[in-house]
């Protein structure tokens, strides 16, 4: 078997290039991977990972933004990344507008607002 | 035009032993949208890492499924050694592999069953079972465990298996092997079986790249994605081809499973012919500080642990993503045009596992 696993590449860019790079990724023909969100220092750290599974590279890219950040859905390039924008916005309370399939804070069906943002 | 109506499917209904909900807009009896909703269950688990250290939340994770609870807590540790630069011991990483193979086994017989009672084969969902029991067993003798195993830590494994254990796995996946053989002609060749499986549900290649298809349902449509081809544990040193299929049919992922489980023994035995003495686990010294994304390939595809660590003994951020969470929207394109009929059938192709959805 031959083995590929090159290191991973994390780029933090700012919101507004977000769209530009996805597109870019999208014709490369890469697949998203999964896309997830951490607190630290109060900032969210918006990560969307892509994986081009024929040499298994592995390219994040970061957003290292405030909580009340406009951050625009890439759900018009990768529609089915909805569930992973629900469940941002649900479980920390990124701001993101025009998601495809937006469940309103409902995916989870929790009452809490921004429940994983350590008070 | 056709009429169209909306016929709610879950949470609760024969097919799922977890709670899912689909709102199926039909047009007659063909279906021609799905929409989701999951969450009825979600735990929360990842927030646990407020609470527990990163040496507890091995056993968190590890609880997040009682079918993938091995890998769970294995790619978990590889995320944290990754990020703590901690090799570990090559006998810890063979018998990772083994008991990772061994959970394969286990999960694709308890799919394959399902898939059987799903299209009313009961008499075939009993021999599946009932061969899952001995892998059950051997998990039970290896570990102590037959859901919950408890053997990964960071740095290594905490159990070890014996000559005699190694030999009676040999045996026991010897004897599934044969019976695997008699059973794969009923799947594969039996006409009741195709007529309920074959072009039912198909998914293209193009559709399963663009909708983020994983494991063997990207796999029964022609992608050839496979994260042990990234070498993790002692996979790097074992022989494997990425088993495929073009169809991207509901009998392709059965074909592309059965024939994972041939692999799995395979990479089974590979295993133990090579597996080197020494030690089970590293010294790990001080708490972890980065981040890692680990991925490996779980019994239903791609499994995502990131971890990001500030240096205490509690992580900033544990995540799990899921498969199963990345095959929604790939069900949901296979439901397009299929007959009502075939929903709970193709809900079960996916293999979906809700538990490690809902974590």
């Amino acid at each position: 078997m031959v083995i590929k696993n090159p290191e991973h590449v994390i780029r933090e860019i700012t919101p507004d290039r977000l769209l530009g790079e996805v597109m870019a990724f999208k014709n490369a023909k890469l697949r998203l991977s999964q896309a997830c969100c951490a607190y630290s220092e109060e900032k969210l750290h918006v990560s969307y990972s892509f994986a081009n599974d024929d040499t298994n590279e592995y390219t994040i890219l970061r957003l290292v933004i405030d909580k009340d950040t406009e951050v625009c859905s890439i759900t018009e390039f990768y529609p089915y990344a909805f569930l992973y924008e629900n469940e941002m916005k649900e479980l920390f309370g990124v701001n993101i507008q025009m998601i495809n399939l937006d469940y309103e804070n409902k995916l989870y069906r929790i009452n809490e607002e921004a429940p994983f943002i350590k008070k | 035009m056709a009429k169209q109506s909306i016929v709610p499917f879950g949470p609760q209904h024969p097919v799922l032993p977890e709670p899912i909900h689909l709102d199926l807009v039909l047009e007659d009896e063909k279906v021609v949208k799905a929409i989701p909703s999951i969450g009825f269950v979600h735990r929360g688990l990842e927030s646990l890492v407020e609470k527990k250290d990163f040496n507890e939340m091995t056993y968190v994770v590890e609880r997040t499924c009682g079918i993938c609870s091995f890998m769970h807590g294995m790619g978990y540790c590889e995320s944290i050694e990754h990020i703590m630069n901690v090799e570990i011991p090559d006998r810890a990483k063979y018998l990772r592999t083994i008991w990772a193979e061994l959970s394969r086994i286990h999960s694709h017989l308890l799919w394959l069953g399902l898939l059987a009672d799903a299209f009313g084969f009961e008499s075939l969902f009993y021999q599946c079972w009932r061969m899952r029991e001995k892998v059950l067993d051997v998990f039970e003798l290896t570990t102590g465990g037959r859901c919950i195993f408890s053997v990964n830590k960071v740095g290594g494994v905490l159990k070890d298996m014996d000559a005699e254990m190694l030999k009676v796995m040999l045996d026991v996946t010897a004897g599934i092997e044969e019976e695997l053989k008699v059973i794969k002609k009923t799947f594969l060749f039996d006409y009741t079986v195709e007529s309920r499986l074959k072009g039912v549900g198909v998914l293209t290649k193009e559709q399963a790249h663009n909708l983020g298809a994983a494991g063997p349902f990207a796999r029964a449509s022609g992608i050839k994605m496979d994260m042990r081809t990234t070498g993790y544990a002692a996979y790097k040193d074992l022989d494997m081809e990425i088993i495929t299929s073009e169809a991207g049919d509901s009998f392709a992922r059965c074909e592309v499973r059965i024939n994972e489980i041939f692999q799995a023994i395979d990479l089974i035995r590979q295993a133990i012919s090579k597996i080197p003495g020494g030690e089970l686990s590293a010294v790990v010294k001080g708490n972890p500080n980065g981040e890692y994304f680990m991925r490996v390939e779980q019994p239903r595809g791609e499994a995502i642990y990131y971890s990001k660590a500030n240096g205490s003994k509690f992580l900033e951020r544990m995540r799990i993503r899921t498969p199963t969470f990345a095959n929604i929207p790939s069900l949901l394109e296979t439901l397009k045009g299929a007959d009502f009929a075939d929903v709970p059938l193709l809900i079960v192709t996916i293999d979906p596992c809700i538990s490690c959805t809902e974590r």
